[in-house]
C-alpha cells in the first residue's frame, strides 16, 4: 500500500517539476523547489531533496536535460530545461491529470 | 518501452562512471543548500539560523544521495559487485585456504576441460579446416558373415555417387606412407590418395597453385601429379615460392607439385597429419598390387560424403543402401552380401576416431569423478571455515543482515573459487591439449597428430562445469546458515572425536563419496592394466622376441619388379651370413601393422559357400623361410622355399581355421584353391596366428609365394638374439655395400610392434590410472582434513579420555578406527558403485571379468593402506593431547 501510495505521490512531483520547467524555461533544483512552494502557497510540504531523484529519473527517460551553467548570483548550477518528448509527456499527463480529477470531483459531488 | 530501455541504459553506463557522478552530485546538493542558506540570510536570519533552516526544508542529504544512488545505478549489479570485492578479501586473507581449494578446484576443472578439448578436437570437430564438417559423414561396406566394417571398391563409389540425390559429393580419402627423398635427406611421409573432387568438397583451397581437376582422378597412372601441405612446403621446401610446376619423385615415380595446402589443413584422417595428396589414378603405384580402378571386386577406399543441406544421416543411409541393393543385383559376383553403411565423423571406424572412442567415453565419466571429489574437499575446507566464520556471520546477522543476503554473499565467494578454479583449468587444459599424442610411441620416425581443440564450445562447456561446481560449493554454506541461531553462536561448542554431533555428519558424508568415487577408479584402471597385460602377454601365435622387422625401400628409389627381387636375393644372402643371424625372409605385410591385409574371393573344389555369403579371405605375400623366422609352427606339409619361383607351380599354404572351414577334415594338401582367377595347390598348413589385431578371433588365411605374387616393398624379418641397434648398423653397411643411396626403415622387434598395434589399451590405462591416482590423492587430503579437524575439536574430549586412565594408544586406535570407519565405508559403497559401473568398460577389457576379484582386491589394499597413512598423523598427535591443557581451555 505505502510503495502504490508514494507512486501517486511521484507521479504528481514529475508533472510539477515538468509544469514548472516547461513555464519558466531552464531552471536549477533550488529555483524549481521554491516556483513549486511558492505556487502551491507553500502547502505543499515539499522535502526539497526528494526533488533530485525525481530530476534524475526525468532525465533517464529523456524528457529532460541537464547541463552545468552560473546562476543569478553567479553560482556554479545544474540547469534543467525540457526536451521535446518532455513536453509531450507534459501534455498526456496534465490531460490525464485533468480527466482524473474531474471524474472524482463528479464522484463527490454525485455521493 | 523506449523510456525503460533510454533508463536501463543510463544505469548502466552510471555504473562505471561512479567516482565522477559522485562528485556532480555532491557539487549540485552543495550549490543548493547555499542557494538556500544565502536566501535565508537575507531574510534576516542569523548565519546559523540560516545554515539550520536549510538543511530542515532539504531533508537529509545523505538519505537524498542514497535515493539519488538507488535511481542511479543499478542496485543489484552493485552489491553483486561489492559482494565480489569483500569476497577476494576473505580469499586474500586466508591464502593457504583459497589456495589449497583453488588447487583442487584448478585440477578438478582442468580434466574436465582437457577431455571436452580432446573430444571435440578428435571426435566432433577433427578438421577445424574443412568447410561445415558437420555435414560430413564417414562411409564404409558391410559384408554379411564378416563382424567389421570393410572398405569399399571405386566402381561402386562411382555407381553409388550417380545414384545418391541427397548427397552432396563423395570424398574418397586414402591414408599410405612413402619414404620422401629431399636433396640427402630421407624421411617417412604419410599422404593421401583423393578423389579429384576433394579439395573442392572439403572447401579446402590451395594458396598457391591448384587442387586436383576433374578427370586427373581417371586413368592408370595418367596423372602424376600432388598437392603439398604447407608444413612441407615450408619445410622441406624452404617456402619455395616457385614451387608449383616443380617435381618430387614419389614412390620412384616424378610427380609434378600442382598446389600447396593452406596453414593449418592437415588432411581429413584422425591420427596422421597429411603431407601430400595424390589423385586416385596413382593409386596402383602407392597402394601396391594391381590396379583397382576398374576392379569391382577390389576395396580399399576409405570414404567420406557431404550431405545436402538438411539431408538427415537416416535419409541418406536409406538412399544408399538402397543402391547397394541394386548392385547386389546387378553384379553378384562381386557384391553379393555387400551393404554400405554411414557413420558420423566422431564414429569413423576407419581412422583413429574410432578407435580412442570408447577410451574418450570412459574419460568423460572418469573426470566428472574427479571433479567431485575435488568438490568435496573444497566443501569441506569450506565447512572448516565458515565453522570459524560462524562468529563474524552471527554478529552480521545481529547488525541486521537478511540471511539471504549473508547466503549471498557465502554463494558469491564459491563463485570466485570456482572461477579461479575454472581460469586455472583452462590453462590445464590449454597445455593438455595436445597431450595425447605423447601416449603414443612414433611409428617409423612419423609422430601422430592428434590436437585438441579449445572452441567456444569446450569454453562454454567448461563454463557450465565451473558453474555446478559453484552449485555444489554454494550447497555447504546453505546447510550452514540454516541452523545458524544468534544465542547459540556464541556459546562454544566443541565436536566428540567419536560419532560426532551436529555439522560433522556432512564432512564425514563428503568423505565417504570421496573414498567410494576414488575406488571406483581404482578398480577401473586395475581391470584396464590387468587387460593390458593381458594383450601384452597374449601370444599372437608368432614368436615376438628374437625377431626383428624392418623394411628396405626399394619403391620409392625406382627399382622395377626385376632389380628388386635380384636386390632382395642378394641382401637375404648376405643378412644371412651375419653373425647372430638364425634365419632371415622377407613378407608384403607385417601381422598387427596399420595396413591391411589384400583379400580375395576363393574358390575351391568341392567347396559351396552358403547362400548370400562369399568366401572372401585375407592372404600374405611371403618369401622363403618366412614361417620359420616369424616362429609361426607348420601343421603339416612345406613352407615355401626358393624352388616356388615364377616358373614353378603356384602354391599356397593355409591357416588351420581355413583347412577346417574349406576341407572339412579332410587334408588339404595337394588340393587345389582358385584365388583371382588362378589354380593353386596347398602345399602346407600353418598354425593360426593373429593377424590384424590381437584381440582377433581365429579367422581364414593363406599365404601365397612372393615371387609368384611379387611386390616391391616387402618387409624384411631377421631371426637373431641379438639386439636391433646391433643389427641396424650391420644391416644398414650390408644394404649400403649393394646400394649406398637406399632409405632404411627402423629396426624394431616384434613385441614392440605388438605393443604398438594395442596403444589404445594404453592410452585408457595410462588416462584412468593418472586420474585415479589423482583422485586418490586428493581423497586421502580430505580424510587427512576431516580426521586432524576432527582431533582438533575434540581435544577436550581426548584429554577427558587420558585423564580417566587411557593411555597412547588407546587413543591411537580410537582415532584410526574413525579414520578407517569411514574409508570402509566408502569402500562398501565404492564396491556397490563399481559392480554397477565397470560393465562400461566393455570392449577396452580384454579377458577380464568386469567383477574380476584381483582388481577389486587391490583396489581396497591401496584404498585402506593410503586411508591408514592419511589418518596417521592425525592420530599421532591425539597420543600427544595434554589432559591438563585440554580441559583447562
Amino acid at each position: 500500500m505505502a510503495a502504490s501510495k508514494s507512486d501517486v505521490l511521484q507521479g504528481t512531483l514529475d508533472l510539477l517539476v515538468l509544469k514548472t520547467l516547461d513555464s519558466m524555461g531552464p531552471m536549477h533544483g533550488f529555483g524549481i523547489a521554491m516556483r513549486i512552494q511558492q505556487l502551491s502557497q507553500d502547502l505543499l510540504q515539499l522535502n526539497q531533496g526528494t526533488l533530485y531523484p525525481a530530476l534524475l529519473r526525468l532525465e533517464q527517460r529523456g524528457w529532460v536535460v541537464s547541463k552545468w551553467g552560473v546562476s543569478e548570483n553567479n553560482r556554479k548550477a545544474k540547469f534543467y530545461s525540457l526536451t521535446r518528448s518532455g513536453r509531450k509527456q507534459l501534455e498526456e499527463e496534465a490531460e490525464d491529470w485533468a480527466r482524473m480529477s474531474a471524474m472524482i470531483n463528479r464522484m463527490l459531488r454525485t455521493s | 518501452m523506449r523510456e525503460l530501455f533510454r533508463t536501463l541504459l543510463d544505469r548502466l553506463a552510471a555504473l562505471f562512471r561512479r567516482r565522477r557522478l559522485e562528485d556532480d552530485l555532491a557539487e549540485e546538493l552543495r550549490s543548493h543548500l547555499e542557494m538556500a542558506v544565502e536566501l535565508n540570510l537575507g531574510r534576516g536570519m542569523s548565519a546559523e539560523e540560516a545554515r539550520r533552516e536549510a538543511l530542515r526544508s532539504f531533508g537529509g542529504v545523505e538519505q537524498t544521495k542514497e535515493l539519488y544512488r538507488d535511481q542511479r545505478g543499478l542496485p543489484m549489479i552493485e552489491t553483486t559487485l561489492q559482494d565480489l570485492r569483500f569476497g577476494l578479501r576473505m580469499l586474500g586473507r586466508s591464502p593457504g585456504f583459497s589456495l589449497l581449494a583453488i588447487l583442487c578446484l584448478t585440477l578438478g576443472i582442468g580434466a574436465n576441460a582437457a577431455v571436452f578439448s580432446w573430444v571435440e578436437g578428435i571426435l566432433f570437430r577433427p578438421y577445424p579446416a574443412v568447410t561445415h564438417q558437420e555435414q560430413l559423414l564417414a562411409v564404409t561396406g558391410t559384408a554379411r558373415g564378416e563382424n567389421g566394417p570393410t572398405l569399399i571398391s571405386w566402381p561402386d563409389l562411382l555407381d553409388f555417387e550417380r545414384s545418391c540425390t541427397l548427397i552432396d559429393s563423395f570424398i574418397v580419402n586414402k591414408i599410405m606412407g612413402t619414404t620422401l627423398s629431399i636433396g640427402d635427406r630421407a624421411e617417412v611421409t604419410t599422404g593421401s590418395i583423393v578423389s579429384a573432387n576433394y579439395f573442392d568438397a572439403i572447401g579446402v583451397h590451395p594458396i598457391l597453385g591448384r587442387g586436383f581437376e576433374p578427370g586427373e582422378d581417371v586413368g592408370r597412372n595418367a596423372h602424376a601429379v600432388t598437392v603439398i601441405s604447407y608444413q612441407l612446403w615450408k619445410g622441406r621446401f624452404k617456402g619455395d615460392p616457385q614451387i608449383i610446376g616443380k617435381t618430387q619423385r614419389l614412390n620412384g615415380v616424378l610427380h609434378t607439385i600442382v598446389g600447396v595446402a593452406p596453414e593449418g589443413f592437415y588432411g581429413t584422417f584422425v591420427g596422421w597429419a597429411m603431407q601430400f595428396w595424390v589423385p586416385a589414378s596413382m593409386e596402383e603405384n602407392f597402394e601396391g598390387g594391381a590396379y583397382k580402378l576398374e576392379d569391382r571386386g577390389a576395396r580399399w577406399i576409405e570414404s567420406y560424403v557431404r550431405l545436402k543441406p538438411g539431408v538427415t544421416r537416416e535419409q541418406a543411409q536409406q538412399e544408399i543402401s538402397a543402391a547397394a541393393k541394386r548392385l547386389e543385383a546387378d553384379y553378384p559376383d562381386t557384391n553379393r552380401g555387400r551393404g554400405v553403411q554411414l557413420w558420423p565423423l566422431w564414429q569413423t571406424p576407419f581412422n583413429n576416431a574410432g578407435t580412442l572412442l570408447p577410451t574418450l567415453e570412459i574419460m568423460l565419466a572418469v573426470v566428472v569423478f574427479v571433479l567431485l571429489i575435488a568438490c568435496a574437499n573444497v566443501g569441506n575446507l569450506l565447512l572448516v571455515r565458515s565453522f570459524a566464520r560462524r562468529h563474524e556471520m552471527t554478529v552480521r546477522l545481529a547488525i541486521g543482515a537478511a540471511r539471504g543476503r549473508l547466503l549471498r554473499q557465502l554463494f558469491t565467494e564459491g563463485l570466485l573459487l570456482s572461477a579461479f578454479g575454472a581460469a586455472g583449468g583452462l590453462l590445464v587444459a590449454y597445455w593438455c591439449r595436445h597431450a595425447l599424442v605423447l601416449l603414443f610411441p612414433a611409428r617409423g620416425g612419423v609422430a601422430m597428430h592428434l590436437p585438441g581443440e579449445i572452441d567456444w564450445r569446450v569454453l562454454a562447456l567448461s563454463a557450465g562445469v565451473c558453474l555446478v561446481a559453484t552449485l555444489l560449493l554454494g550447497l555447504v554454506p546453505a546447510l550452514q546458515t540454516r541452523n545458524l541461531d544468534l544465542a547459540g553462536a556464541l556459546k562454544s561448542d566443541s565436536a566428540a572425536v567419536v560419532g560426532g554431533g551436529g555439522r560433522a555428519w556432512i564432512r564425514s558424508g563428503l568423505v565417504v563419496m570421496q573414498v567410494s568415487l576414488s575406488f571406483i577408479l581404482l578398480v577401473g584402471a586395475g581391470l584396464l592394466l590387468e587387460s593390458l597385460q593381458k594383450i601384452r602377454n597374449t601370444s599372437p601365435g608368432f614368436s615376438t622376441h628374437e625377431v626383428l622387422d624392418t623394411a628396405v625401400n626399394l619403391v620409392s628409389a625406382g627399382y622395377d619388379a626385376q632389380r628388386a627381387q635380384s636386390f632382395q636375393d642378394e641382401l637375404l644372402d648376405r643378412v644371412k651370413a651375419l653373425p647372430g643371424v638364425e634365419s632371415a625372409a622377407f613378407g608384403r605385410m607385417t601381422p598387427l601393422g596399420y595396413g591391411s591385409f589384400s583379400s580375395t574371393l576363393i574358390a575351391v573344389d568341392g567347396y559351396q559357400p552358403p547362400p548370400e555369403e562369399q568366401s572372401t579371405v585375407e592372404y600374405n605375400e611371403v618369401g622363403p623361410d618366412y614361417l620359420a623366422t616369424m616362429g609361426i609352427p607348420l601343421v603339416s606339409g612345406r613352407e615355401f622355399t626358393r624352388a616356388d619361383d615364377e616358373k614353378a607351380a603356384l602354391a599356397a599354404v593355409v591357416n588351420e581355421t581355413m583347412a577346417a572351414e574349406y576341407w572339412r577334415g579332410r587334408n588339404p594338401i595337394g588340393a587345389r584353391v582358385q584365388v583371382k582367377g588362378r589354380w593353386m595347390q596347398v602345399v602346407g598348413v600353418a598354425k593360426d596366428s593373429k593377424y590384424q589385431s590381437v584381440r582377433e578371433a581365429p579367422k581364414p588365411f593363406f599365404y601365397v609365394p612372393l615371387r609368384q605374387n611379387f611386390s616391391r616393398g616387402a618387409g624384411l624379418y631377421i631371426r637373431t638374439p641379438l639386439s636391433p641397434e646391433t643389427i641396424a648398423t650391420a644391416l644398414s653397411r650390408e644394404v649400403h655395400a649393394l646400394d649406398p643411396d637406399l632409405a632404411l626403415f627402423e629396426v624394431i622387434t616384434l613385441q614392440e610392434q605388438l605393443d604398438r598395434s594395442t596403444s589404445p589399451q594404453l592410452v585408457a590405462v595410462t588416462l584412468v590410472s593418472v586420474l585415479g591416482g589423482l583422485a586418490l590423492l586428493l581423497s586421502a587430503i580430505g580424510l587427512y582434513g576431516v580426521m586432524s579437524y576432527a582431533v582438533s575439536q575434540g581435544t577436550r574430549e581426548l584429554g577427558l579420555r587420558m585423564a580417566l586412565g587411557a593411555n597412547a594408544s588407546n587413543l591411537l586406535r580410537l582415532v584410526m578406527s574413525r579414520g578407517l570407519g569411514l574409508t570402509g565405508g566408502g569402500v562398501v559403497l565404492g564396491a556397490a558403485g563399481a559392480l554397477a559401473l565397470t560393465r562400461l568398460l566393455g570392449n577396452l577389457l580384454y579377458e577380464v571379468s568386469p567383477r574380476d576379484t584381483a582388481a577389486f582386491g587391490s583396489a581396497c589394499v591401496v584404498m585402506i593402506v593410503t586411508a591408514a597413512a592419511a589418518c596417521l598423523l592425525p592420530a599421532w598427535r591425539a597420543t600427544h593431547t595434554d589432559p591438563a591443557r585440554a580441559l583447562r581451555d
